[in-house]
């Protein structure tokens, strides 16, 4: 029975001594859900705590629903990413809606107003039919929940590789904005008080979705675990947002709190283990959604759309009559008691007077098993009772640790020395470049924020397609920037190297829209934690994305862990995705964006090396995935950053782009679709042409400067310790670098721009 | 004395907050008003915001017109009040009668969020009164249902009244006649697709949309004092 439901013998072992008895069955099933891999973080917790997590403008860190950080005038800002990946590999549509569900419900437990969402999202190659299916379903699935809730999505990622082709990466960041006095911490203190069920009726949708798909790999036939992915109603969800916001507002409620993995047994113990308290909850207030569900269905449902609130008795009335407005759904289910003990009963409170009413059955409801008569004495027959925070305190395991046995030969294969004969002086890369553009990864992605509402509350100003998104923040001069970054293949070369460069990318972004960054969240991405090898690329991550946070000043607030990406064995690289949001305190009109300015001068800061390893060129194109991941210098990440930061805060460029996946081809190429204009640039002479065109070194940053300041400009680089080299001017209809590449702009646009819609051939072309 | 608006607030709707800011922005005095009341509370002109109003369910608008806040509406309207309906709004007027044809699923069969042209083909609305005719408006749009459709008799009509107040440069969704916008016989009941409160600063990318909205608080400044 155990073992079905996912427990080891060890753990049973851990349960029966903890209670002194064998557990009831709706206790297994709880420990169960909440002792999952998913909620309890067994794996990865002796890990997390090296993440650095504080800074002066910290107000909730790492353990709450959402991360959340001062950025004055009186406002904070709430910040939280998940991953709904496993859902999303068997039911796109609804596994994407759910996760953006669950993320939003997040933000708006702390007191936040949502108002920004980024999908980072990650297929296998769009050649198989299957994965096109999935990328439409998910994007579909995000377009459909985000737009209908009212959350715009603003932004996000996405990327094809081969390894995600069975289990795709969708993940997704929320962000919400709230005066600073509405700050709530969902706690259930003070017994006497009572937890209401906001929302949604509870059905039989996602039962074990934690334990079932989110903490074990697939096999063959994943499609029979359907039924453990839910269904999402935006409409029910913009309701809550507007009913728990205005019970905030209000103060009706002290906390609220989402039920999402493992549903009522997670929610419930949880608020009261943080209030230092105990909760029983009444299965019998539970509004059900179908006839015949039992006790342990009626906790661990994953059904979406519902919260609990714990508010005073005293105010009851007026909740209800707050939720009747939104047409929403009100039941007491709970009651806060000072016995430490989270305890489940059937009946109990009707029969001992508990404030409300239980919900009318199912009204189709022919099964007996609804119509038990009410227990003699229910208090003294509880279906569950156990310490409130033991559910929370999972296991913790120290899993073996080892480098994968192919390490050393994978970081031997240098693509370069292959590569180098090839591509010796004067080789043309023209075509290379045209195929870089028409890599999925690389190429336009207006076909899928073009079905994103990316403009709701009038915030919004640099949208999806750049850098980082920037938020301007009505009624102040400031704005928010956003970004979000992950490379897997990076990681998978080196994984300590790797986490550090997901990070400087993402602050690298942010700084592009002059911001400074303020937070950073995680969502780790990784295969079976029981392998050796993915707990050694997990710690390393760790220790990667931690040395990069440190050295930048940018605290961890908040993350998730999804282990188990895998299919048939095989584990994903390993895939930390960050989102990195920063402050600009001085929003003067639309920041210089990613774009040139005719007969402006295109600068390259930072420094170009043959660092083609894990590159899109090396990997994607030439089919070469070995060596080693471009250097990762702190030091200069820093410097660079501060500069580029200053340089678009002070609108001393007129053009800005992060030179990432492609190289400073790839860069320059994006730059000239962003305004029209071709140029002409010569590459630096200490690297190899072809190399220098399409190493993905860290740390640059072209910028289009005016050629009247440019001498001062340079002067200004050097003292600011920035490598800046002057490489040519924006003209004309071409892309030329010197003896390397000359083609036509727009026939590289047309390729950069049709890649994706082509590949999803008759879909696409009916637009 | 400052224009006063009602706009209107389903449940689902959510661009209510928006068109607020924007209408404050340009002097005017708007105020929510939640779709069970009975009363527009004076209000000189109404707006019915974007968004998806009681979730879109069984058909984009269907359910909104049957709210009792939609009697009061078609009530100002008949006595030649103000009415705009943006987006969401459109659909849920035409669903309500107080416009002819409907909006169908855009012809792409995709949500479409895209800022584009659209040119001010008639000025006779209260929507588009301060607008110079042929003007070519640069405004977003944000929707899957913004395909208008009408029967061949309507679209005579409405051409033969010079009701088509906007039309799309480069039609996005199909709309028949590249129809973006219509208004009603008296020019007084407006629906159209795009969002012209989304082009109300040049810092979000166009400013375009103030004059039409701008013409709105001049028209319902003019009824109040009128009345």
């Amino acid at each position: 029975m155990h073992r079905q439901l996912g427990l080891t013998d060890g753990e049973l072992g851990d349960i029966e001594e903890l209670l002194g008895r064998e557990p009831t069955e709706l206790e297994l099933a709880m420990y169960a859900v909440m002792w999952s891999e998913h909620c309890s973080y067994k794996s990865s917790s002796v890990h997390l705590r090296r993440f650095p997590t504080e800074a002066p403008w910290v107000l909730v860190g790492p353990g709450e629903g959402a991360g959340v950080i001062d950025v004055g005038d009186g406002l904070a800002v709430a910040i939280r990413i998940e991953s709904h990946n496993h859902p999303s590999a068997v039911e796109p549509y609804q596994g994407a809606a759910t996760g953006v569900g669950g993320i939003i419900r997040d933000i708006f437990s702390m007191g936040a107003r949502p108002i920004a969402l980024m999908d980072p999202l990650r297929f296998g190659s769009l050649d198989d039919a299957r994965t096109r299916y999935l990328f439409e379903g998910v994007v579909s699935g995000i377009s459909g929940y985000g737009n209908a809730v009212g959350v715009p999505t603003v932004g996000g990622e996405v990327v094809f590789d081969d390894c995600y082709r069975e289990n795709p990466l969708v993940n997704v960041l929320c962000l919400g904005l709230l005066p600073i006095e509405r700050l709530v911490l969902a706690r259930a203190e003070g017994a006497g008080k009572l937890a209401v069920l906001l929302g949604s009726s509870t059905g039989r949708d996602g039962i074990g979705g934690a334990s079932v798909l989110a903490s074990a790999g697939f096999e063959e036939g994943s499609e029979a675990k359907r039924p453990s992915v839910q269904v999402g109603d935006p409409f029910e969800e913009k309701r809550l947002i507007e009913a728990c916001l205005a019970l905030l507002d209000a103060g009706l409620a002290t906390g609220v709190q989402d039920l999402g993995a493992a549903g009522l047994s997670c929610a419930a113990s949880e608020t009261a283990a943080k209030g230092g308290a105990g909760m029983d909850v009444d299965v019998a207030r539970v509004a059900r959604r179908e006839p015949g569900m039992n006790p342990v269905e009626l906790l661990t449902s994953e059904s979406q759309e519902r919260m609990l609130a714990i508010v005073e008795p005293k105010h009851l009335d007026e909740v209800l009559a707050l939720c009747e407005r939104w047409e929403i759904r009100a039941t007491v289910v709970g009651r806060v008691t000072d016995t430490g003990r989270f305890r489940v009963f059937d009946g109990l409170f009707d029969a001992v007077g508990v404030a409300g009413t239980n919900p009318p059955l199912p009204s189709h409801s022919l099964d007996s098993a609804d119509v038990k008569p009410s227990p003699s004495d229910p208090l003294a027959a509880p279906l569950a009772d156990l310490p409130c925070e033991s559910l929370g305190n999972g296991p913790m395991y120290t899993r073996p640790i080892s480098p994968p046995a192919d390490q050393a030969t994978l970081n031997a294969a240098d693509p370069w020395e292959s590569l180098a004969e090839n591509f010796g002086p004067g080789t043309d890369c023209s075509d290379d470049l045209l195929a870089l553009l028409a890599t999925p990864t690389i190429a336009d992605k207006s076909w899928v924020w073009r079905q994103y509402d990316h403009q709701l509350f009038l915030n919004t100003v640099v949208g999806p397609g750049g850098d980082a998104a920037v938020l301007r923040l009505k009624g102040t001069s400031k704005a928010l920037a956003l970004a979000t970054d992950g490379k897997g293949r990076f990681c998978r070369l080196d994984p300590r190297t790797g986490g550090r460069l997901v990070v400087l990318e993402a602050a690298r972004n942010v700084a592009c829209a002059g911001a400074e960054p303020r937070a950073l969240v995680n969502c780790l991405n990784f295969g079976n934690p029981e392998h050796p090898e993915v707990m050694w690329q997990f710690r390393e991550v760790v220790e990667g994305i931690s040395e990069a946070c440190e050295a930048l000043g940018i605290p961890v607030v908040g993350g998730n862990v999804s282990f188990y990406n895998e299919s048939r064995g095989a584990d994903i690289d390993p895939t930390p995705v960050v989102g990195v949001v920063g402050l600009i305190e001085r929003l003067d009109g639309v920041p210089p964006i990613l774009r040139t300015i005719e007969r402006e001068h295109l600068v390259v800061l930072g420094t170009t090396r043959a660092e083609l390893g894990g590159s899109e060129w090396a990997a994607v194109v030439h089919g070469l995935d070995g060596g080693m991941p471009p250097v990762a210098d702190l030091d200069d990440a820093r410097r660079l950053h501060s500069f580029v930061s200053e340089l678009v805060a002070g609108r001393s460029v007129g053009g800005v782009h992060d030179c990432a996946d492609g190289g400073l081809a790839v860069t320059l190429a994006e730059m000239a679709f962003g305004s029209g204009i071709g140029f002409t640039v010569t590459p630096e002479a200490d690297v190899a042409a072809a190399a220098w065109c399409f190493s993905e070194s860290a740390n640059r940053v072209v910028v289009s400067v005016d050629a009247r300041p440019l001498p001062h400009f340079l002067r200004r680089a050097e003292e600011a310790g920035v490598h800046a080299v002057d490489l040519g001017t924006a003209s004309g209809d071409r892309l030329i670098i010197d003896g390397v590449i000359d083609v036509g702009l727009a026939d590289a646009e047309c390729v950069w721009r049709e890649a994706i819609p082509n590949a999803l051939g008759a879909s696409a072309t009916a637009e | 004395m400052s224009a006063r608006v009602a706009v209107i607030v389903f449940p689902g709707t959510n661009c209510e907050l928006d068109v607020m800011h924007v209408l404050e922005q340009l002097g005017g005095a708007p105020e929510l008003v939640f779709h069970t009341e009975t009363s527009l509370g004076g209000a000189d002109a109404v707006v019915v915001p974007g968004g998806f109003a009681h979730g879109d369910y069984l058909r984009t608008g269907a359910l909104a017109r049957f709210s009792p806040v939609m009697a009061a509406v078609g009530e100002h309207a008949a006595g030649g009040g103000p009415v705009v309906g943006i987006c969401n709004g459109f659909q849920v007027l035409t669903e309500a009668g107080l416009l002819p044809g409907a909006l169908q699923k855009n012809a792409g069969l995709k949500f479409l969020c895209a800022t584009v042209e659209c040119r001010v083909d008639s000025t006779r609305s209260v929507l588009t009164a301060g607008a110079a005719p042929g003007a070519v408006l640069r405004l977003p749009i944000n929707h899957f249902e913004g395909n208008y459709i009408c029967d061949a008799a309507t679209l005579d009509q409405l051409r033969a009244d010079d009701r088509i107040v906007l039309r799309y440069v480069d039609n996005p969704n199909g709309a028949l006649d590249d129809i973006a916008g219509i208004c009603s016989e008296q020019g007084n009941v407006v629906g159209l697709m795009p969002h012209p409160e989304r082009a109300s600063d040049a810092v979000l990318g166009s400013a375009d949309g103030v004059v039409l909205l701008q013409s709105l608080l001049d028209a319902a400044t003019a009824r109040s004092a009128a009345a």
